[in-house]
């Protein structure tokens, strides 16, 4: 596909890989990330993203991002662990070289995976590749979409600075989510892997997925016994006003639930 | 395929309002394009949710998308049954003639007789003034059922509540202890709250019987089993208490906890605050301490009075008084020793314990101390503000079960013995709150006010102190069709919605004639005993008339009430509307100080559709309701933007739905003339207002005099006394001295009522085992089964939504391993589930995140056939369920009678009460199905494909 996107300015080096920073330690697993990203791109450069029977039986459709569930251990040590995933724009990423028609392509200048529609035969191929399961076919167009860290709102200078973020890092109400260069060491991103043990999805893959993953941190209160001891314990005139009589108030309303 | 230009974006429109796909009330930025909804966002400057957005606020394109919309108004067809979906299209015009003529001629003879109900509605403020005005007391929302003992029995005990009355203090709590919150209440703010505490390395504790959602990034998970939460509070208050972990301090200067209580049986004071001179039963009377300088009893709050906290003693009258603290103290160390705390409530006792000390110490030595100035009600000057970081908060959990209230009322008492209420690091009301212990709003108190053509003196609901207060006749029966503020449920702030069918359908206590419906879904989901709840819609009498003879709904989309209806009125989308979010309903202020806002109209309404809020006054000019018509009956307000902009609450009172930019210029707030430019100025500033009181008045405004002035010169509340909390409540013990027959003054008259109110109306915060536990068999019915809210979907009742409904389509019966291998039950079994008084078949799930003796599902997943413009055979109707048909909705009295299944104080629906068995079922489908409902005229046909774009390509 053409992109109509302007390149972003390029650095001397070279070497800018945009990513998701994802923290588990405070996703509450509420799909606020996988809607908006559907509102955004749905309508967006990259939609609309089709569904399939959206009022009926075995309703289906492309998400850029799904949210899966897991539980840890056994009751009562069990964590459950909510875990949003979508293209992790890989360094080295596997859907590129499979692709027969290079619609698959990452762009240099940012690291970012794409998928030119235009060229695309829906072979499938990308998504036998991906480790992850972060591609999604679109039956009704016959071609692959996936995440493009929202590359139609990360460089748009009409929308407010603050808000030039993929819509998922915007919407996340756990503030779970963050956005940068992870090629950076001083990005937000990059001090956010160092500080708390980011880490990415399966390594082994050999894929080097440019998304990151924060683990969960747990605070425990260590209390010694000695600190629970019996600890011993340690009025001017005010004018008391009230309303006139049978006046309506504020306090009035409001009752019901 | 061809890109757009990202310019174009920027270039599209967007406009601010607030968002209604749940009750969160979030501000948001809808971007539009061809007059669809291009992109919802959060609005970064709005302190509901400071720009984030939740799954069901970024779906609103696909609410405005669904299939399910109505166009017109709809007349059930003559000869047709309720729930067939038999209807023609009529005229609006018709449809007014038709409710005029009915609502004139009942309000000409028996006003009552109209029974108006909403669900969550967010304009309480004009639906209970149209009924108010109209002259029925039978009007309420939704909190009956939702969580009715959550407002109550804390506004009983501290004077505000939690969500929009009050939130823990995210930035400085230390340690946080959330009770029955799952995914819900609040959405937004408790995210983002959540989020910034655990940045800080706070230690989050999840009290649940299910670890999901919030649960799932606590620190650490108490497995309680459900309705046991009450025991497991008095547990902790024990530890707390015995260990010497509470704030003295805190305690004796804003609780009465150091008052006297009168031990001495027999007398009108028993169990009353003792009181100097002649017995004066007032809600206002000064109260007495024990003054350790003078060895006497001194008023509360007197200068130079050191009071007692614990001790018993001698009046110089010769009465024996203890102080509230010491009967507290003396409930929560004999009858919860932890043992019996552990074999209750499932949790082992080192964990009780342990918790309970984690709290007690780091509120007691990690103070927060702030250097702000501030001067308490008894005149004393403060230089600093101190706090204790311990946060608490509670919902559903606690709040929908039978015991809930006084389980609230022992939760309230915790954070009071912690010395956290309003505090830094603590808990923090959420100004109007906090209000006088109760609210002074009453309702009426007899039949006498309900006369033909005539609004009413009061609004329909309000706080009773004392039995005579309740809505009663003369025999003590009730007057209300819910039977709210009645013997059987007299602290009823939020009515009973819950019951208005089963009671209208029974005519007990009388026939009604019309009930109107907005926003409440009880022909499925929102009533308890569905099946039986659509056969009593239907029921006719002997002379072929309904029951119920007439159902009016309004809503935007055909849900399982509109098919119930006979006759449906199309409402508009929250993006289609003028709505105001006001102070007068349920509030949206923060806890620095107080917030309002409106909703604009961001797309056009389609053809045929109305604002109810523009029915209710049209309705209103026709029927020349008082106070929407000048005297010569002719509609004082254009339109609702009009009547928003110009109705204040009464004519010498410059007090409206909106407190921002009042006054000729804009320039009031809150107190202030009518503001023609109003709205504009709403709209200019993202379409809300905030006030942020100065810092000296954002703390212990209980007894914060400088808050206290304030709130009483911007008409908050009507006396700036200090709001002293109640570890002990008065109220209560007047009941259960009317029930004993030892006060004056009405008292119930069976034997049923005065049993319930003497056991359950007890003034120290108690556990009682649910009610259903003495109904039913526990040991055939052992298994708790209860509810948790999807975050995709919680509340957003009011489409299918195709993006949504994706993520989740069929919910299970989820339960423990453990208890899956007790039954002989595999992975995906479609099982039978009974309770004593009903079954369904369902399929399970196994899952270690649950309480071993609970199973649980998802609420409102489970879909009538035909509602909701979804094809019969979705998962949502084949394989989704409702727990709903085994929760009975009326429970034995002992006496041979029946009451509603709720909270014998609040009136609050005990949906989580409910005891199940299950088995394997061989059959496999959701069970019980129903015959699908027809689709409405006019209704669009469901896409196959759906390839939504708001630029329009394909």
């Amino acid at each position: 596909m053409f992109c109509a996107i302007p390149p972003p300015e390029r650095s001397e080096a070279m070497t800018k890989q945009l990513a998701l920073v994802i923290d588990l330690n405070t996703c509450v697993g509420c799909h606020a990330c996988g809607a908006i990203c559907k509102s955004w791109n749905t309508s967006g450069q990259f939609g609309p993203l089709t569904d399939h029977n959206p009022y009926g039986k075995d309703v289906t459709g492309v998400w850029f991002n799904r949210i899966q569930t897991y539980e840890v251990g056994e009751y009562p040590d069990v964590e459950v662990v909510h875990f949003p995933k979508s293209c992790m724009h890989c360094v080295d990423a596997p859907c590129v070289p499979v692709c027969p028609t290079n619609a698959t392509y990452k762009r240099e200048e940012d690291g970012i995976v794409l998928v030119n529609y235009n060229d695309c035969i829906g072979c499938k191929y990308c998504s036998w590749a991906c480790p992850y399961g972060c591609r999604e076919f679109d039956h009704h167009d016959g071609v692959m979409k996936k995440c493009t860290l929202c590359v139609d709102r990360i460089y748009d200078q009409t929308l407010p600075e603050d808000e030039r973020v993929p819509a998922c890092v915007l919407a996340c109400p756990a503030r779970a989510r963050s956005f940068g260069d992870i090629n950076d060491p001083e990005s937000e991103v990059s001090r956010a892997i160092r500080d708390k043990m980011g880490y990415k999805l399966m390594p082994e893959t050999g894929a080097n997925p440019a998304n990151h993953y924060l683990p969960r941190r747990k605070t425990h209160v260590a209390l010694d016994l000695d600190q629970v001891t019996v600890k011993k314990q340690k009025a001017i005139i005010v004018t008391r006003k009230s309303a006139q009589e049978g006046e309506t108030l504020i306090e009035d309303f409001g009752i019901g639930g | 395929m061809t890109a757009t230009n990202t310019a174009k974006n920027g270039a599209l429109e967007v406009k601010t309002t607030t968002c209604y796909m749940c009750a969160c009330r979030c501000g948001i930025k809808v971007t539009v394009e061809n007059g669809q909804v291009r992109f919802i966002q959060g609005n970064p400057d709005h302190p509901t949710n400071r720009g984030v957005i939740c799954a069901k606020g970024s779906s609103g394109a696909m609410k405005q998308n669904s299939p399910a919309r109505i166009f017109s108004p709809l007349l059930r067809k003559e000869g047709s049954e309720r729930g067939a979906g038999e209807f023609e299209q009529i005229s609006w015009d018709q449809a007014y003639d038709i409710l005029t003529e009915r609502l004139k001629k009942i309000r000409s003879e028996d006003p009552k007789k109209l029974a108006f109900f909403t669900g969550r509605d967010q304009m309480q403020a004009l639906t209970s003034y149209f009924t108010k005005q109209f002259g029925s007391p039978n009007y309420a929302a939704h909190g009956g059922f939702c969580s009715v003992n959550m407002a109550t029995g804390m506004i009983y005990s501290i004077g505000g509540s939690c969500w929009e009355f009050g939130a823990p203090d995210w930035d400085r709590a230390k340690y946080a202890v959330i009770f029955g919150v799952a995914e819900d209440h609040d959405s937004n703010p408790m995210k983002l709250g959540i989020s910034k505490f655990k940045e800080r390395g706070g230690k989050l504790v999840v009290v649940n019987p299910v670890r999901s959602g919030y649960g799932a990034v606590a620190d650490e998970w108490i497995p309680v089993r459900p309705g046991t939460d009450g025991a497991l509070i008095m547990g902790m208050l024990k530890v707390l208490l015995e260990n010497g972990l509470f704030d003295r301090e805190f305690l004796l200067t804003q609780t009465n906890a150091p008052q006297l209580v009168v031990l001495d049986e027999g007398g009108e004071d028993e169990g009353l605050f003792w009181q100097e001179g002649e017995f004066e039963d007032s809600d206002h009377t000064a109260n007495y301490v024990w003054d350790t300088v003078t060895n006497s009893p001194m008023p509360f709050g007197a200068k130079g009075v050191k009071p007692k906290l614990v001790g018993e003693f001698k009046t110089p009258d010769g009465k024996r008084v203890k102080t509230a603290f010491t009967l507290l103290s003396e409930r929560a160390l004999a009858d919860y020793p932890l043992d019996k705390v552990s074999k209750i409530t499932g949790v082992p006792k080192e964990q009780i314990e342990r918790v309970a000390l984690e709290m007690g110490v780091i509120a007691r030595d990690e103070t927060i101390t702030l250097p702000i100035e501030w001067t308490d009600a008894f005149g004393e000057h403060h230089k600093t503000v101190t706090g204790n970081p311990v946060s608490i908060f509670g919902m559903r959990g606690l709040a929908a079960h039978s015991n809930g209230f006084q389980t609230i009322r022992a939760f309230s008492t915790l954070m009071m013995v912690l010395g956290i209420v309003d505090r830094p690091g603590g808990f923090r009301h959420k100004p109007p709150f906090p209000k006088p212990i109760p609210p002074c709003p009453k309702p009426i108190d007899g039949p006498q006010y309900i006369q033909p053509n005539t609004p009413l003196p009061n609004p329909e609901l309000g706080f009773p102190t004392k039995p005579e207060n309740l809505m009663i006749n003369e025999d003590g029966s009730p007057v209300r069709i819910d039977k709210a503020f009645s013997w059987e449920f007299p602290l009823t702030a939020h009515g009973m919605l819950q019951n208005v069918i089963t009671n209208a359908h029974k005519h007990d206590p009388y026939k009604i004639d019309t009930l109107i419906l907005f926003m409440a879904n009880m022909a499925w989901n929102s009533s308890m005993n569905t099946s039986r709840m659509l056969e009593m819609l239907r029921d006719k009498d002997d002379n072929g008339e309904h029951r119920i003879p007439f159902i009016v709904v309004s809503d935007a989309f055909y849900s399982e009430q509109v098919a119930y209806a006979d006759l449906v009125l199309p409402d508009t989308t929250y993006l289609e509307r003028y709505d105001v979010l006001s102070l007068l309903d349920r509030p949206i202020s923060e806890v620095t100080g107080l917030v309002d806002s409106i909703r604009q109209p961001v797309i056009d309404p389609p053809e045929g559709c109305e604002p109810f809020q523009e029915t209710l006054l049209k309705l209103a000019g026709r029927l020349g309701l008082p106070g929407f018509c000048d005297d010569a009956g002719k509609a004082k307000f254009r339109d609702y933007k009009d009547f928003v902009i110009n109705w204040t609450v009464a004519p010498d009172t410059p007090v409206g739905f909106l407190a921002g930019w009042r006054g000729k210029e804009g320039r009031d707030h809150i107190v202030g003339e009518p503001n023609p430019d109003q709205w504009e100025m709403y709209v200019k500033n993202g379409c809300f207002f905030e006030l942020e009181l100065e810092e000296s008045l954002q703390y212990n405004r209980n007894i914060n005099q400088g808050y206290l002035d304030w709130a009483l010169d911007h008409k908050l509340i009507r006396r700036n006394d200090p709001i002293i909390m109640k570890i002990y409540s008065e109220t209560l013990q007047r009941f259960r001295l009317a029930a004993k027959g030892v006060r004056k003054g009405r008292q119930p008259k069976t034997e049923a009522t005065r049993r319930r109110i003497q056991k359950y109306f007890d003034p120290v915060p108690f556990w009682h085992p649910p009610l259903e536990d003495y109904r039913v068999d526990t040991e055939k019915y052992r298994i708790h089964a209860i509810t948790q809210r999807p975050m995709p979907q919680y509340h957003a009742w009011d489409s299918q939504n195709a993006w949504l409904r994706q993520i989740i389509g069929q919910n299970f019966l989820y339960m423990n391993p453990i208890l899956a291998r007790k039954l002989g039950l595999a992975e995906m079994d479609w099982v039978w589930v009974e309770s004593s008084h009903g079954k369904i078949r369902c399929q399970m799930k196994t899952t270690q995140a649950v309480q071993p003796d609970t199973v649980w599902t998802w609420n409102a997943m489970g879909k009538h056939a035909g509602a909701w413009a979804l094809d019969p055979n979705v998962d949502e109707v084949q394989k989704a369920f409702l727990l709903n048909h085994l929760i009975t909705e009326e429970i034995s009295d002992g006496d041979g009678g029946f009451v509603s299944n709720s909270d014998p104080i609040s009136g609050q629906a005990a949906w989580y009460d409910l005891r199940v068995r299950i088995w394997k079922a061989e059959e496999e489908g959701a069970w019980p199905q129903f015959t699908p409902i027809k689709p409405p005229p006019g209704m669009k046909k469901a896409p196959d494909v759906l390839r939504y774009s708001s630029s329009g390509k394909k």
